[in-house]
């Protein structure tokens, strides 16, 4: 099976190790990968301050570059969420939409619903946090959300739960936002750092070693909070656990 | 249809210098983070307990539907059973007609002495000023209301007003204000104080107003619930009673009240059902009732499809609960009658003004969506608002011109690898003190991210020669 | 054009296209044991639910609320639950009821799910009563115990149409802190008693 990755434009610049990862958690389980080299930026940061019109050129240019593979990988629930839930606004009815928007997976809904892997063979021994970012939880459905009375599923929290030795710490909040947000994260910087130190102190409390999440944005934010207040935390990229854990 | 709307104004950082206001008093603010995150999970534990939730909330969605549609027809049948019944019905077509009406019906009848339970639509209107500065003496008889009536202060929460108010602060209200021991604090004693305090306001009182939560057409009443009693209290004592409701109050049958009753104080507070859940029809023995249906801006927000979903709110508060920027920055930060998603979509929608900062004191997480009883999509309708103020040019210059030199950036492969790389090499070498200085609100209390040498696709491409 | 006019003119000129009213029926499922289920609704409610077997053991059963209560001026429009001592019919104005300890008075039928009587407006002498009362009592025949809400909302459907409501527990508030407080402007303590 082969499938072209979309690596959103601030792991490619700041994380790429996550992009790294990504490859091998995907070619480890038998995918064949390949990276379109033209890829910016799929638009959410315009789109998500409102700037639709300044938006709606990156959203075509994503369907020129990703239009015709049968599968897109995304290791960001909000990026793959933007593409499948936000492009009808931005260039409704435009040729190809409806197919792109059927191929795009964030990375392990990709693994649990297209690869039909349940569990993943590795070892991860270490007490690990998950954060659930929201896009992916409430606009994919990675997971059941704690407002909605339904029998509870997480497809990231299956994966991980099945390597040998993980610990996955119980939170007070199991979804609460930690507050990045996009802009948010700077137009309303009082509020957002203070959903951020919220989550950290929720993790703390649990026991976490690791924070672990499907957004690097979410996990940069509160990795940002957490190295200048010195807490004892570090932050992967589930992509990352699962290219550590597997063999 | 968003040119004939009022211009929305700018107010500047707006929620954003509120909210920050508000955590200045950072024990303050995570108290009162805890005391609203508290009924949310009331309500988690009262929705669990409805196998059938889910349903329940589609059925009372699609209910709301089928009534927006058909809006005149029942209220025309709601005004025909209530006539009918003995009632008078009265329109407003907006604020001022509305107060105009309510002070004619009491000023006719020489009323000097009004006792009032809550009604969002009455704040809404400013109702109490309009009704004070003609003589008229308003009580409002909700505890929560009375608190922040004598605190003069608005209410910063619809079903909670008092939330963001320890006992402490309330007991040093109620001494001054209604003579209770200094330093008496226990939520207990001081609720028995305001029953006595509020019982002769109600013995006193010549009229009771209230509002509506459901009408119901095809019985021509009307249902308004409260845990308190007061508004029962203040319609059954004195003989005149007014009732004030918006046009989207309307539903079609007493079936389709079961299922909002079902939702609605789960979703609120999290009992199974409020204490008192009243039916009115018609006046009490010997007394008027007066209904006065209002638009007040209510048939415009139903006119833009984008938004009209707003019109399905019952005023439960669940969003303002689960909302985590709500938690944080208090009912006052939103400046407007309704806080939290619910306020932020209806202020946009109706293009009050000075309203602006609004659709960007969410960071869009959908919580709210998912807790609404009535399945609003309401980071849906923020979202909706972000883009209303970008194409009315209504968003700072300074955002809308970075916004667009990104989105170019951003389109040109070779400018964003330039762009990317000119960033990280300044992120690596430029002196702390010159990342971190006021320009740079991320670094306030963040530290920035890792600003790698290589990035994803220069790495990628020295493993292996790139495929496509 | 009067306001009524023109707020419908304006309703109908922007409303969306018709949709289907959905059924409601068959969104709950059945209690097994609708009795014990009902107590339970009414305890969770802060009321307190009494099973009693017949009138004279009604009349005993108030009469040991009132004593427990030290309620000193009762009212009742229950008959088989005793006289009491203030005349409802009596009374010229609500007002007057200022100061009674306890009212008993007839619920029609009860609802398991949330712990909730119904009470018809045509059997208050005054609607003020359940409310001005200091504490109230609510007697039910223990067959009249419907499901749910959706029940409920059909049997008010069913009986003559007129002013009445559901009251579920004690008169209560948490607008202090969130802290619980049983007896805001209303009943201080609501009794149901089962009859049968």
């Amino acid at each position: 099976m082969k499938v072209a990755l979309f690596i959103p434009c601030y792991v490619d610049q700041l994380y790429p190790q996550v992009g790294l990862a990504t490859v091998r958690v995907l070619e480890k389980l038998g995918v064949d990968v390949v990276y379109p080299e033209d890829q910016t930026c799929c638009g959410q940061p315009m789109a998500n301050a409102g700037f639709a019109s300044d938006a709606a050129p990156l959203a075509r240019r994503f369907l020129e570059v990703f239009g015709g593979f049968e599968h897109v990988v995304c290791p960001s629930g909000s990026c793959a969420s933007m593409v499948r839930n936000h492009y009808d606004a931005l260039i409704p009815g435009a040729p190809g939409l409806e197919a792109v928007k059927r191929a795009t997976y964030e990375l392990c809904e990709f693994i649990t619903d297209v690869l039909k892997i349940g569990r993943i063979a590795g070892r991860f021994p270490r007490k690990v946090g998950l954060h659930q970012s929201c896009h992916g939880l409430r606009e994919l459905r990675l997971g059941s959300s704690s407002e909605r009375l339904e029998a509870p599923y997480s497809k990231v929290a299956s994966l991980l739960s099945s390597l040998e030795g993980i610990e996955l710490v119980p939170l007070a909040r199991v979804d609460e936002c930690c507050g990045f947000g996009g802009t948010f994260a700077v137009v309303e910087e009082a509020v957002s750092c203070m959903m951020g130190r919220d989550r950290l102190a929720d993790h703390v409390k649990a026991g976490a070693e690791i924070v672990t999440g499907t957004d690097v944005s979410c996990l940069m934010h509160m990795d940002g909070l957490a190295r200048r207040a010195k807490a004892p935390l570090a932050f992967r990229h589930v992509a990352e656990v699962l290219a550590e854990a597997m063999p | 249809m968003s040119d004939s709307l009022p211009v929305l104004r700018s107010d500047g950082r707006g929620h954003a210098d509120r909210a920050a206001a508000f955590l200045r008093d950072e024990p303050h603010a995570h108290w009162h983070d805890q005391a609203v995150w508290f009924v949310r999970a009331k309500r988690d534990r009262a929705a669990s307990a409805v196998p059938e939730w889910e349903r329940l909330r589609e059925v009372a969605s699609r209910i709301k539907a089928h009534t927006q549609a058909r809006l005149a027809d029942y209220l025309e049948e709601f005004e025909r059973k209530a006539t009918a019944a003995g009632a008078t019905v009265h329109w407003a077509r907006d604020a001022d007609e509305h107060n105009a009406i309510v002070h004619r019906i009491l000023s006719e009848r020489g009323v000097t002495r009004l006792v009032k339970s809550k009604s969002m639509l009455t704040e809404e209107c400013h109702l109490n000023p309009y009704l004070e500065a003609r003589g008229i003496e308003v009580t409002d008889t909700d505890l929560g209301e009375r608190i922040v009536q004598l605190a003069k202060e608005p209410p910063s929460h619809i079903v909670m007003p008092a939330i963001h108010k320890k006992k402490e602060e309330i007991g040093d209200l109620f001494h001054e204000k209604l003579g209770t021991p200094e330093g008496l604090s226990d939520p207990t004693r001081l609720t028995e104080a305001a029953r006595a305090h509020l019982r002769e306001r109600f013995m006193a009182a010549q009229a009771g107003l209230t509002g509506v939560n459901f009408a119901v057409a095809e019985t021509g009443g009307f249902v308004v619930c409260t845990n308190e009693g007061n508004a029962d209290m203040g319609t059954s004592l004195p003989p005149i009673h007014v009732a004030c409701m918006g046009v989207e109050k309307i539903i079609p049958r007493l079936e389709d009240l079961a299922v909002f009753l079902r939702l609605l104080a789960r979703s609120a507070t999290g009992q199974p059902c409020t204490s008192y859940t009243t039916h009115f029809l018609g006046p009490m023995r010997g007394g008027e009732l007066h209904i006065v249906v209002v638009d007040n801006g209510r048939s415009a927000l139903l006119a833009r499809e984008q938004y009209r979903r707003a019109l399905h709110c019952i005023r439960c508060a669940a969003c303002m609960n689960t909302c985590p920027v709500y938690r944080r920055s208090g009912g006052y930060s939103y400046t407007y009658t309704i806080p939290g998603p619910i306020g932020i979509v209806l202020a946009t929608a109706r293009g009050v003004d000075g309203h602006a900062s609004l659709p960007f004191a969410s960071s869009l997480c959908g919580s709210c969506d998912d807790v609404c009883p009535v399945k609003i999509p309401l980071h849906e309708e923020i979202l909706t608002g972000r883009r209303d103020l970008a194409e009315r040019g209504l968003q700072p210059m300074s955002k809308r011109l970075g916004m667009r030199l990104a989105a170019l950036v951003l389109r040109v492969k070779l400018l964003y690898l330039a762009a990317g790389a000119t960033a990280r090499f300044l992120g690596r070498n430029l002196p702390r003190g010159v990342l971190y200085a006021r320009w740079n609100p991320w670094g306030r209390q963040r530290e920035l991210p890792p600003m790698p040498r290589e990035t994803f696709r220069q790495l990628y491409r020295k493993e292996r020669r790139p495929r496509v | 054009m009067s306001s009524r006019d023109e707020i419908l003119r304006r309703l109908r000129a922007a409303a969306p296209p018709p949709e289907a009213l959905p059924e409601t029926r068959g969104l709950a499922a059945p209690y097994a044991d609708r009795v014990a289920q009902f107590e339970t609704a009414v305890a969770a409610v802060a009321g307190t639910a009494v099973r009693v077997a017949d009138g004279p053991a009604l009349a005993d059963g108030v009469a040991a609320l009132a004593a427990r209560l030290g309620a000193k001026r009762i009212a009742s429009a229950v008959p088989d639950a005793g006289p009491g001592n203030v005349a409802l019919e009596a009374l010229r104005d609500p007002h007057e009821l200022e100061g009674v300890d306890l009212a008993v008075l007839p619920g029609v039928f009860g609802v398991a799910e949330n712990g909730a009587v119904w009470v018809a407006g045509a059997s208050l002498h005054d609607r003020a009563v359940f409310v001005v009362t200091q504490h109230l009592a609510l007697v039910l025949p223990a067959g009249e115990l419907v499901n749910d809400m959706h029940e409920a909302c059909a049997r008010v459907a069913a009986l003559p149409r007129g002013y009445g409501l559901f009251i579920a527990g004690p008169s209560k508030t948490a607008d202090i802190e969130q802290a619980l407080v049983i007896g805001a402007h209303g009943a201080r303590s609501c009794a149901v008693f089962l009859v049968g």
